[in-house]
């Protein structure tokens, strides 16, 4: 075996120096910041919540209708739904929800009723929202206001924050393979309009309001009523508030 | 009681999640064999200590291909690493795999060091290879082995708490989602860690005798009996913190084990009560548990201890197919289950499963042609 004119010194730094290249891309990196803006609207000035008082609730889906002809929502998959439960003497419960039928109409079922009611479900946008604390590449992100998004331009369709969101409400989109879920219609309350769920439901049973701002008609309902929120032993600090709600939720 | 949300009908990680811990395991495990050896100087370990070594490399070049392929946008992949969320479990794994993989290269290269010399004399593509390999420095003395052999125990000992790392992140990604009462755990982390190891174990014991058998070799009795009680011990720890972590539920009667008591008992009564711990956990023990404790024949005990790494690999991939796929049939509206099964041909499906599985076989088998993973066993065989 020769000397090479390379010393066994030169070979180990050259090891050394390899690994040590693979750091540059480091250089590159840059830790996601959740943005976006919208043009004209100060989103410093806002703190969107939302309401769901579930002894308004009639159960007619017009939500859920209006929510898929905003958004454009896949067959399938669901940014609000609307849940019936049946309570028996017995203190069986039984819950099913409308997605079963094209319209979200909800079917008339056999059997003795003791107590029933319905309970909207939507994203809601947590205050310390776990989906955007797992997303990997800062796409899941909440916004100054309050709102809870998926910027479509970083997602990779890992599918962690479908899995972390205690309430089920995100889904990855069959064409696009990113998640979805409920914008609080973002393209709509930026411009002083209320979300098309609220919008539609003719009982007011659902409320979108600025918890900024005292005279509110969410910050009213607040004050004057007593609510809960949805599986508050997570730790998530949701900004969806129920008022009437039933133990058997969640 | 069977209420789903509505968004949770389809399962979201499918198959190629439940083989992405699995290979992951894998690599810890065989990688831990391999610093037995160079590190803790457990010279039994010898004739599989390179093998798995190699083991360790060529699942660790395969591990993040499930996920690659379960990717909703692969094409973002590597947006894990450049504009990563360190407030992520996930975003942490290009950097573990990628600090990783140079150690496992690292460490292959120095203890190949002196056979990639070997080869790189002469002419041909290999032999180029090889000299590029080795940065074009063919020299070696007795001081150059000696170093060598130093650097290898330095990167062995690195490794061990890496290897630990890499996979115990695993666990921990599961773990750490509160939101599903079937991961979420503390214990998970360290299950993983040991499940790793037993099925590191197995897939070597496994790959051995298969690769010995095909050859013609002998094995080497007392490595397969070192491993074989390894194996019984790390299976031992496994399974023991397995069972804790459902017992502990089901002690505590939380709200939680209402609903996981009827997913035990129905969805996952086959694959979990019966398979994984009934029949892939419980023969193995008693195998491993005749092959320490009994005086038995060469040609039984190997059997035993082939019969039993075999099937605690199984049991790995039980183990891992009920964590990943048994936590999503369980509603988040803790009042139903939904279901899965992955098909065969689709994307995602039993097929991509199985090549993706077998591909890292097919990898070490060139490696071994050109370096050889067994030297002991060849030079007996041409001896």
């Amino acid at each position: 075996m020769s000397r090479s004119k390379y010393t066994r010194r030169d070979v180990l730094k050259a090891l050394a120096a390899g690994p040590g290249l693979l750091l540059i891309p480091i250089g590159f990196i840059r830790p996601a910041k959740g943005g976006g803006d919208s043009s004209g609207y100060d989103w410093t000035k806002h703190y969107w919540g939302y309401a769901v008082d579930t002894t308004k609730c009639i159960g007619c889906c017009a939500c859920m209708r209006a929510c898929r002809a905003e958004n454009h929502v896949p067959d399938g998959h669901y940014r609000t739904w609307v849940e019936r439960y049946r309570i028996s003497h017995e203190g069986e419960v039984r819950v099913d929800d409308s997605t079963g039928d094209e319209d979200f109409v909800f079917r008339e079922v056999e059997g003795e009723v003791a107590k029933a009611f319905f309970v909207p479900k939507i994203c809601n946008h947590c205050e310390r929202s776990v989906c955007s604390q797992v997303c990997p590449v800062g796409a899941s992100y909440a916004t100054k206001d309050g709102v809870v998004l998926v910027d479509h331009k970083r997602c990779i369709g890992c599918g962690y924050c479908v899995q972390a969101c205690p309430y089920g409400t995100r889904y990855i989109h069959p064409e696009t393979h990113m998640a979805g879920k409920c914008t609080l219609c973002y393209h709509r309350i930026t411009k002083g309009l209320m979300p098309a769920c609220v919008h539609a439901c003719p009982t007011g049973s659902r409320v979108f309001g600025d918890l900024k701002d005292p005279n509110s008609h969410l910050s009213t309902i607040l004050r004057q009523q007593r609510y809960r929120v949805l599986r508050p032993e997570m730790g998530t600090h949701p900004k969806c508030f129920y008022i009437g709600l039933d133990k058997e939720v969640v | 009681m069977d209420f789903v949300f509505p968004n949770e009908t389809q399962v979201i990680w499918t198959v190629m999640i439940v083989l992405y811990p699995y290979i992951t395991g894998l690599v810890a495990g065989a990688f831990i064999v391999s610093s037995l050896y160079h590190l803790f100087g457990r010279e039994e370990l010898r004739p599989v200590a390179r093998f798995s070594l190699g083991s360790a490399f060529v699942f660790l070049l395969f591990a993040p291909l499930p996920l690659l392929i379960h990717l909703g946008r692969p094409e973002r992949a590597l947006n894990i690493m450049i504009t990563p969320h360190f407030s992520s479990a996930m975003a942490g794994f290009g950097f573990i795999y990628t600090a990783y993989l140079i150690l496992v290269v690292l460490e292959l290269w120095f203890v190949l060091r002196s056979d990639l010399i070997a080869r790189a004399q002469g002419r041909g593509l290999v032999a180029s290879l090889c000299r590029a390999a080795l940065f074009f420095y063919l020299y070696e003395d007795e001081a150059t082995r000696a170093m060598d052999h130093k650097i290898v125990r330095v990167l062995a000992g690195i490794g061990i708490p890496m290897a630990c790392l890499l996979h115990g992140y695993v666990g921990f990604l599961f773990g750490s989602l509160k939101a599903n009462p079937w991961w979420s755990t503390p214990l998970m982390f360290v299950i993983f860690i040991f499940s790793a190891i037993v099925s590191g174990i197995s897939v070597l014991i496994f790959h051995y005798f298969v690769v010995s058998k095909i050859n013609g070799w002998k094995v080497d009795i007392p490595c397969v009996r070192s491993m074989g009680r390894y194996l019984w011990g790390f299976m031992i720890v496994a399974v023991s913190l397995e069972m804790l972590e459902i017992l502990s539920i089901a002690y505590k009667q939380t709200e939680e084990w209402e609903v996981l008591s009827q997913l035990i008992e129905g969805k996952l009564l086959i694959s979990y009560v019966v398979l994984q711990f009934m029949i892939f956990s419980l023969i193995p023990f008693f195998f491993l548990a005749i092959t320490a404790l009994f005086r038995l024949s060469d040609r039984i005990a190997n059997a035993l201890t082939w019969t039993a790494a075999t099937m605690l690999l199984v049991q790995v991939l039980l183990m891992r197919w009920n964590v990943v796929i048994g936590g999503q049939l369980l509603s988040k509206s803790l009042r139903g289950f939904t279901s899965y099964f992955p098909g065969i041909w689709e994307k995602e499906g039993i097929i991509t499963a199985a090549v993706i599985f077998t591909l890292p076989f097919g990898i070490l088998y060139v490696f071994h042609r050109v370096v050889s993973l067994f030297p002991d066993a060849e030079k007996l065989d041409t001896a």
